[in-house]
């Protein structure tokens, strides 16, 4: 699997990260590395191996669905970039 | 005997016997931090909550209340949520983030008296193997070698704390572990540390990086200093749903000091082509010290070894994705400045370029990526099932006897800061080659520093333990401990 500029590009997409143009083709090289590396996974026998969900055999506790914490919004908001009357604050998302 | 070259333990029973207090303890390794600026390993200093704590801690002592931690300083790396106190996971992104709460470890040892001397740098999101990806800068490793006056790494990514304890800044300090991030940078300084098994320690108010890899542990200057500290932050957290519901031994009762009878295995599979020949009579060595001490030495195999790495590059990475898509800008730490007419997405876009450093951004690329439609069965679901092969290999061996595992620590000792730089990451990526594999069956780990190189550096094995069996696996370490007398330190340039 080869990864060229233009899946670069689709990746930082759906990454949510801005790369200038120029550095697609150097980032196409380095994912072409690390998946090469990666590649080597393709040679082992997992034929009916169960994929690992929890590498602790454990059952997860259950609560009562209750309230045990709230009323913090001062708290919440303490550390955002913009906060405006108890609201965090955004760039304008409708039109 | 200056008060910062103590261990835990001596401070301990010093404590308890009156014969200094925390107060005293905290100058001094306050003093010890003002002065150790060329390290750059302590990034925010908390001097007077440590003076506060001191007094507290003095003050409970009095009263005859003394829980082993009580009036200990400590270093905190900087991935751990601490209430008030810059938390910014060696990251630009997090800037001026100061937490509303405190990480449960933090708090389980605030509440048994330890003292905050500060927070310490890492590598940005604990994702690197030299602590050169930190916003902070590189720390600097107090060892040299030889002669040469230039600057080593650490070790990544808990450098900061490694550094800390290994030039006596602090009597331990706090590290997390995912690939080899306590051990491997333990190895590189000349000390201990304990990767605990997986669930033994709260996750929470610990900044994610892979969850199901991520684990707290202790980095100290001796095994029972480990045993001591590992106690004071095990346990389980109903906040954390992975935190196991088990009883938390007593780890330094468990160091009798015996080990006959017990089975160390020694996987072939861990002799690596071009492995350093210094490497591989230290584990050697390690394996003599143990036969000596009444160990019974087995050769076992763990087939699925070679595939350790790989599998950690598409699990880890995938997981960081996920867990990293929380910096956006909006909640907290970084927003970048936006042009006329950007929405939402240049604000994330801009926002993410800006706070994530090079590494940080192209591991969760490669996790979005691992993770996209039409790859998610080729790699992150084949993945899975490989981590499930690789845990396997250690249930088949402890299964057939085997106690404890020996294994080399790192693949070399400290390299040059900056050596790295034009290398694949592939390249970094081989430091974590003899840890990774404890990461993904989710085993206890400990690297205990066994010897020097030619240039008199430190070199560490490693141990690997059964599940939940931390007390036994550091009797083991402390009997290696004993046996290869490590007493050497750097000398202060700094």
């Amino acid at each position: 699997m080869s990864i060229d500029t233009e899946t670069a590009r689709r990746v930082a997409k759906l990454a949510r990260i801005a790369v200038p143009e120029d550095r697609l083709p150097a980032l196409a090289g380095e994912f072409n590395a690390i998946l090469g590396f990666i590649e080597q996974l393709q040679e082992v026998d997992v034929e009916g191996v169960e994929p690992m969900v929890s590498v602790t055999p454990m059952r997860l506790k259950r609560r009562e669905d209750v309230v045990i914490d709230g009323n913090q919004a001062k708290a919440v908001l303490a550390n955002a970039p913009e906060a405006r009357e108890g609201f965090f604050a955004v760039p304008k998302v409708v039109e | 005997m200056s008060l910062t070259d103590l261990t835990i333990a001596e401070a301990r029973d010093l404590l308890r016997a009156g014969e200094t207090t925390a107060l005293a303890l905290t100058e001094a390794h306050l003093e010890a931090v003002e002065g150790a600026g060329a390290l750059n390993a302590f990034v925010h200093h908390t001097s007077e909550i440590a003076r506060e704590q001191a007094r507290a801690a003095d003050e409970r002592i009095r009263r005859g209340d003394q829980p082993d931690m009580c009036g200990i300083p400590i270093g905190v790396k900087d991935l751990f949520c601490t209430r008030g106190v810059a938390s910014q996971a060696g990251s630009r992104i997090l800037e001026g983030f100061r937490p509303e709460y405190e990480s449960t470890i933090t708090d389980k040892l605030f509440r048994s008296g330890a003292v905050m001397l500060g927070k310490l740098n890492m590598d940005e999101f604990a994702m690197g193997s030299s602590n050169e990806t930190s916003t902070y800068g590189d720390v600097v490793n107090p060892w040299r070698a030889g002669n040469s006056d230039a600057n080593l790494t650490p070790g990544g990514s808990s450098g900061g704390s490694a550094a800390a304890v290994s030039a006596h800044l602090c009597l331990g300090a706090l590290g997390t572990d995912t690939g080899g991030s306590i051990r491997q940078p333990a190895a590189f300084t000349g000390i201990t540390g304990i990767k605990p098994t997986y669930g033994r320690c709260s996750r929470w108010g610990v900044v994610a990086f892979a969850s199901s890899l991520d684990q707290a542990g202790p980095m100290t200057r001796s095994v029972r200093d480990a045993a001591i500290f590992l106690k004071a932050m095990s346990g389980h957290d109903p906040k954390d749903s992975t935190s196991a519901d088990l009883p938390v031994p007593d780890f330094e009762a468990m160091l009798t000091g015996d080990v006959r009878g017990q089975v160390i295995g020694i996987p072939k599979e861990y002799r690596m082509d071009g492995m350093p020949e210094e490497i591989d009579t230290l584990w050697q060595q390690g394996i003599d010290m143990l036969r000596d001490a009444g160990a019974e030495i087995r050769h076992i195999s763990l087939p699925h070894t070679k595939y350790a790495l790989p599998t950690y590059y598409v699990i880890a990475p995938a997981e960081a994705s996920s867990n990293l898509a929380r910096y956006d800008g909006v909640r907290f730490g970084h927003r970048a400045k936006l042009s006329q007419g950007d929405g939402i997405t240049e604000m994330y876009e801009k926002t993410r370029a800006e706070g994530f450093g090079p590494e940080v951004q192209r591991r969760v690329m490669v996790g979005t990526y691992v993770l996209s439609a039409g790859f998610y069965d080729a790699y992150y679901n084949r993945a899975r099932k490989v981590r499930t092969l690789i845990k396997k290999d250690f249930e088949d061996v402890f299964a057939d006897g085997i106690d404890a595992i020996l294994t080399p620590a790192t693949p070399s000792s400290a390299f040059e800061l900056g050596a790295m730089q034009d290398a694949d990451p592939i390249q970094m990526y081989l430091n974590d080659v003899f840890t990774v594999t404890v990461n993904l069956a989710g085993l206890p780990g400990i690297a205990v520093p066994t010897g020097q190189d030619r240039r008199g550096l430190p070199m560490g094995l490693q141990l690997i333990g059964k599940p939940w069996e931390e007390g036994a696996l550091m009797n083991v370490a402390q009997s290696l401990e004993e046996r290869a007398g490590f007493v050497a330190r750097p000398e202060k340039w700094w």
